[in-house]
């Protein structure tokens, strides 16, 4: 018996008692976290030794760091000893060799999601590495991707078959001792994407991932790494949804970006997850960490993100912006509905010379939801000629939600070039007054004039996700005015 | 075509309309003056169905319709258009794009085909001109950022592009300079045809120098004191709204004695 095999046993005996949550058989840890469950998570994903070490690292650093509180999102105290680390579908040792093989259940699923997996093959230009609780159980298109040198797999594949890459750029942007939620994550994430793209080459598709949660009680961390080398582009989608819960999970990835010289990096979400009933019950608390580095001269990273769901956002999207001319964009577009709170924004960090950001945050306020923009904008005392935009709105509908921004500006540099606007306007009878005096009904009037508050970050999305995007947005705000 | 009977209307308990008869046919432009308070934009939002208005008693017909029973929406689908009087501004929705919806929204309920690209451009190409509008225009955020005068000439290209069966126009020559008014009144005028009706609400008589009414009917404290020909326009321009008040006072003095 193996060690890896001997640390579950031990846990089994223990106090692991095997239930399954849905009709899928699950694999799932029991509640608690100590060495011994990251030792377990890091067992069955058959972690090489380093990975151990760095999992065992990064606990460590959780153990004495605390919960941060500073966010504007109020929520009862998390156990997080009450919480299951790990959580996977059935066998992952043998893994299905292709979608024939994958349990029909699991296919069902993502039918109702929108991304039938026996279709994908057919659907032009996107590849999807689906991520069905922590681990990921079919990917496709690899070989397309593989001819121009693209790895494009799921993590715990790229710890195994790709260690020196791995080791290399894990946690070069988000060390484990980051921030709380960042070491909770290195020390137990289960699993994510890893993507490399190869000097020059231009990725041929939009690579795209699909996160549920499933498992009650489970959190989910995924950890997703993408190296851009030099000259290279690529462009990543991310959607995530989640069935209905009535107790609140925790969701804490971690993603890094890494632009060398003259690469880019094209990074959208769209995240719609539960986001708790009219009365705030229920609803995924998401606490994410989410930076790019550009590391070379003339690299560029963009985040675009499209938050519609979760009961709790905890989220700023960053660029260190090493490289010279190198740039970074932050477009988003955050929707608070009912009891729904987010705290969202961005970092951007000029430290090399003649860098650029641009800042364009849309915050929608419905029902009793907070909604705050909070950003940094920091240049550095060495980055000559940095310049910044950032525009933040708010729109607000009703009188019982709530619209905060803010913005914060360390600047080191004289030369720098610093612009702020910001905008809050109010969705009110006149205009849907107007509208309907027009002939559009108060539902097409207000999706109208979402969607045109909207736009600038809209058309930063692809085609299809920006698509769904609107849609989204429709049926988030059903009922929220009048 | 519009025929208001005995309309008592109140905002917040308060009696503003006590008691509008008035019948308009179709292809009539008919005009209504009064003094500010007198009731008049009340009149013009409660025929276009904005809320906050609480009809006491009467009825409204339009066609064979009970108004009062359609949403707002139905009413403008019907073709009834409200030119307002404070033009509302949305930003980030173009002024172009809610023309379309708008004139969609018509076709749709009228059961016919969305116009394609090329024949709405034509059309709002040959609409802009009788306001005397830029295309850029189409661009901006609607009425955002607009002058007062940009705003009632966008209400006016917007009649025009939905064609409406029933005019109603709340103080569009307010706040507009004697230039505006002219390209106002003649973008009304090129709008008169055939069985379309037009409701003029205004303070100030000048507007009728530019657009003739059939009829003009004067509002006081909630009800028509006088009506007459476009000749009563011009009396009250010469005596002021008094004269007729006190005629109002002691007619319904007479009337009591």
């Amino acid at each position: 018996m193996s060690s890896a095999t001997a640390e579950i046993s031990a846990l089994v005996d223990r106090e692991y008692k095997e239930g399954f949550v849905t009709d899928i058989e699950s694999d799932t840890l029991p509640p608690g976290l100590d060495e011994q469950v990251v030792r377990a998570i890091s067992a069955k994903k058959n972690d090489p030794p380093f990975m151990l070490e760095w999992r065992l690292e990064a606990f460590r650093r959780w153990q004495a760091m605390v919960e941060p509180s500073w966010a504007h999102v109020d929520y009862p105290p998390i156990d997080f000893q009450a919480i299951s680390y790990y959580s996977a579908p059935r066998s992952p040792e043998d893994a299905p060799k292709s979608l024939d093989e994958v349990d029909p259940k699991l296919l069902e699923t993502y039918e109702k999601l929108g991304i039938p997996l026996q279709e994908q093959k057919a659907l032009a230009g996107v590849a999807v590495d689906a991520v069905f609780d922590s681990v990921s159980v079919a990917t496709t298109f690899k070989a397309n991707l593989a001819e121009v040198g693209v790895i494009f797999c799921p993590f715990s594949e790229a710890v195994r078959d790709h260690p020196d890459l791995v080791k290399k750029y894990l946690g070069a942007v988000v060390p484990q001792g980051d921030n709380y939620y960042a070491a909770l994550n290195s020390a137990v994430f289960s699993d994510g994407s890893f993507v490399y793209v190869p000097k020059g080459v231009r990725c041929p598709m939009e690579l795209s991932t699909y996160f549920r949660i499933n498992a009650m009680n489970t959190g989910q961390f995924e950890r997703t790494l993408i190296v851009a080398d030099e000259g290279s582009y690529v462009s990543y989608l991310e959607g995530c949804t989640a069935p209905m819960r009535d107790e609140n999970q925790l969701h804490a990835a971690v993603v890094e970006l890494v632009a060398m010289e003259g690469a880019q990096i094209k990074y959208s979400t769209v995240q719609n997850w539960y986001p708790g009933d009219a009365e705030g019950r229920g609803g995924i608390y998401n606490f994410v960490t989410k930076r790019g580095a550009c590391r070379g001269k003339r690299a560029k990273i963009s985040w675009t993100q499209v938050e519609t769901g979760s009961a709790i956002t905890w989220k700023y999207p960053s660029v260190l912006l090493e490289g010279d001319e190198s740039i970074g964009e932050f477009y988003s577009v955050a929707l608070t509905n009912n009891r729904q709170q987010a705290d969202t924004g961005t970092k951007m960090v000029h430290i090399g010379s003649n860098t650029s950001s641009t800042i364009i945050s849309k915050g929608i306020s419905a029902g009793r939801g907070q909604n705050t923009y909070r950003g940094l904008v920091k240049i550095i005392k060495g980055a000559e000629g940095a310049r910044n935009y950032s525009q933040c709105d708010s729109l607000l509908m009703g009188d019982q939600c709530g619209a905060h921004t803010y913005p914060y500006l360390e600047v080191k540099n004289p030369t720098a070039i610093v612009e702020h606007e910001a905008t809050t306007t109010k969705i009110g009878e006149d205009q849907l007054f107007y509208c309907r005096q027009r002939g559009l009904s108060e539902e097409d009037a207000i999706s109208m004039i979402v969607n045109g508050f909207c736009k600038e970050v809209f058309r930063e999305l692809p085609m299809e996700f920006a698509v769904e995007a609107q849609k989204l947005l429709g049926i988030s705000l059903e009922g929220a005015v009048g | 075509m519009l025929s208001i009977s005995d309309l008592m209307v109140e905002v917040g308990g308060k009696p503003i309309l006590k008691g509008i008869n008035l019948n308009i046919a179709a292809g009539e432009v008919h005009a209504i003056m009064g003094p500010n308070g007198s009731g008049k934009s009340t009149l013009a939002n409660v025929l276009a169905g904005r809320e906050g208005y609480d009809v006491m008693r009467g009825s409204v017909t339009y066609g064979d319709h009970d108004l009062l029973a359609l949403t707002p929406e139905e009413r403008a689908r019907e073709g009834l258009f409200l030119a307002f009087q404070y033009p509302v501004e949305i930003p980030g929705v173009t002024n172009v794009y809610l023309i379309k919806e708008a004139v969609n929204a018509q076709r749709k309920h009228r059961g016919e085909s969305e116009l394609d690209a090329i024949d709405f451009l034509k059309l709002v190409r040959q609409k802009l001109q009788l306001v005397e509008m830029k295309e850029e225009f189409l661009h901006r955020p609607v009425n955002h950022g607009f002058s007062g005068g940009e705003k009632k000439r966008n209400e006016i290209f917007q009649m025009a592009m939905i064609e409406p069966r029933l005019a109603i126009l709340d103080e569009t020559d307010s706040g507009l300079d004697i230039d505006a008014l002219k390209v106002v009144a003649s973008g009304v005028n090129a709008m008169r045809q055939g069985d379309r009706s037009i409701l003029l609400v205004t303070h100030y008589q000048r507007l009728l120098d530019y657009i003739e009414p059939d009829h003009v009917h004067v509002l006081a404290d909630g009800r028509f004191v006088k009506s007459g020909d476009k000749h009563l326009a011009r009396e009250l321009e010469e005596h002021g709204y008094g004269w007729l008040e006190e005629q109002a006072d002691s007619g319904a003095g007479q009337s009591a004695a």
